[in-house]
């Protein structure tokens, strides 16, 4: 199961049978709305508040992964998600509604594959059969929390990054038809000293590279295993640098095999600055967009690597660094692996 | 004080932030000036447009006519900013839309909008000032002091 100090290999292949993705209206207007299951046209959602707005769409990215699976709500043992709000209450109100078992977890936008990671490595383990896995941010509700009032008229640097509304869920299970899950790489705590909250971008790269590293040395693979290394929210500049670092380290990495989410999910030309970012920036992408591309076989294996910056509004006033953390997770086709 | 701050930080995390900076986009500063200086301009010619019109057709004189003027000029920001407007101008104009009046009603507004969720007394009431409060504190800490130095150099200056 562990493979050198903090790589997990599922030798029993616990699949993605279904997905569920939620995005609002910005998205909808993005790269790949029709990657999407359901996309709203605004971004209360009729809810009285952003945040009421982000519980909705974690419920309904839940209730499509279960809708769009062979299976009914009981069968599923657990719920393991997180979101950007404070103490995550809109994934607790979900998980009430839902009405299952429940993990909730933090680690910001990195979330996705935290998440995807340990239901993989609870099922591996026969600790369950049905989970569902996701995770959910709200741009205005993350806004109002980590910067400033929706309307205020600040100017953001071309750094910044627009987090992404949206939900995304998939149903793992022990067995079925779907992508498997082969391994998971678990990642470290990176601070590089960068304090900038408009550039978490450039902050979370090493994050990533220092996790991507780690899962092709332990996981004893070369970088070309893989179609597509797809990084979570490192937009334009962290993109930029990472691939700097990853190459200089002796990846092999170029801009056809490493993609970012947050440059996947918006279209030229909206005024996103440099890219997405968010907890639903990897869930939505990679479980609408990339997972549909390996259905149709134009995509093998995957490996998906979501990063996070663990900062709060707080730590930034106290003029504290930012904590950066990416977790790797490998998904690949169920003919050929290895 | 960065200067500072960064020797501080182990080797790796300073090679680090020379290596990433020169990979980050700049804000184009020349580019940002132009547009502030052009914007926050034109916000003060219609405010001098107002006053104007107020000077001609009320009973305002040059001493009188800037409360109101202040007071149309915010009660139209409170339009574009409930409207999402002010902060698409914000983001395009960077200073010249946030050092002119306008810009500290758009800051009071936006938080009073925000915070309408919690409800009037605690959200409203308590968030309102959020952003602005710091300014009315320093500014009136600021005009304090100036009148202190005011009073000292007319009663023993001479002035």
């Amino acid at each position: 199961m562990l493979t050198g100090h903090r790589t997990w290999i599922f030798d029993k292949k616990p699949v993605i049978v279904s997905t569920g993705t939620v995005a609002g209206p910005f998205e909808a207007d993005g790269n790949i709305p029709k990657d999407i299951d359901l996309l709203h046209d605004n971004i209360w959602l009729n809810q009285s508040s952003f945040e009421k707005a982000n519980r909705i769409m974690m419920e309904e990215a839940c209730q499509y992964a279960v809708k769009n699976s062979s299976i009914e709500k009981e069968q599923v043992k657990f719920f393991i998600s997180g979101d950007l709000i404070n103490q995550i209450t809109p994934t607790s109100f979900a998980a009430k509604t839902m009405n299952l078992p429940y993990f909730g977890l933090f680690s910001a936008c990195a979330t996705s594959m935290e998440s995807l990671a340990l239901s993989a490595f609870i099922i591996n383990a026969d600790g369950a059969d049905y989970i569902l896995s996701g995770c959910s941010s709200h741009n205005a509700a993350t806004e109002k929390q980590f910067r400033y009032p929706t309307e205020y008229g600040g100017q953001k640097p071309p750094t910044a990054q627009w987090t992404v509304t949206g939900a995304g869920c998939v149903l793992v299970a022990k067995e079925g038809n779907g992508p498997q899950i082969t391994s998971a790489t678990v990642g470290k705590v990176v601070d590089m000293g960068m304090s900038d909250p408009f550039n978490m971008g450039g902050a979370m790269a090493p994050a990533a590279v220092d996790t991507i590293e780690t899962h092709l040395r332990e996981r004893n693979v070369d970088a070309s295993y893989y179609d597509l290394i797809i990084t979570g929210d490192l937009g334009q500049i962290g993109h930029e640098v990472s691939i700097d670092m990853l190459q200089k380290r002796g990846i092999a990495v170029t801009e056809e095999n490493y993609k970012d989410c947050g440059l996947t999910i918006y279209r030229e030309g909206q005024p996103v600055l440099a890219g997405g970012s968010g907890a639903a920036c990897s869930a939505v992408t990679v479980y609408g967009h990339f997972l549909k591309k390996m259905k149709l076989n134009e995509l093998s294996r995957i490996l998906v690597v979501a990063t996070g910056s663990l900062h709060s509004p707080l730590t930034v006033q106290q003029k504290d660094t930012i904590p950066c953390i990416a977790h790797a997770v490998s998904i690949e086709s169920g003919s050929d692996v290895q | 004080m960065a200067d500072k701050k960064k020797k501080n930080l182990p080797p790796a995390a300073q090679k680090y932030q020379s290596f990433q900076k020169d990979r980050e986009t700049k804000r184009p500063l020349l580019k940002n000036c132009v547009k502030a200086f052009f914007v926050g301009g034109f916000i003060c010619f219609i405010g001098q447009i107002i006053s104007t019109l107020y000077i001609y057709y009320f009973d305002f004189t040059e001493q009188t006519v800037g409360n109101p003027t202040v007071a149309t000029l915010i009660f139209i920001t409170m339009f574009l900013t409930g409207f999402g407007i002010y902060d698409r101008i914000g983001q395009f104009a960077g200073a010249g839309s946030a050092v002119p009046v306008t810009g500290f009603g758009n800051a009071v507004i936006s938080a009073a909008i925000e915070h309408r969720t919690e409800g009037f007394v605690l959200g409203v009431g308590g968030n309102m000032f959020k952003l602005a409060g710091s300014v009315i504190l320093f500014g009136v800490f600021a005009a304090f002091v100036i009148s202190l130095i005011k009073l000292i150099l007319i009663t023993w200056g001479g002035l």
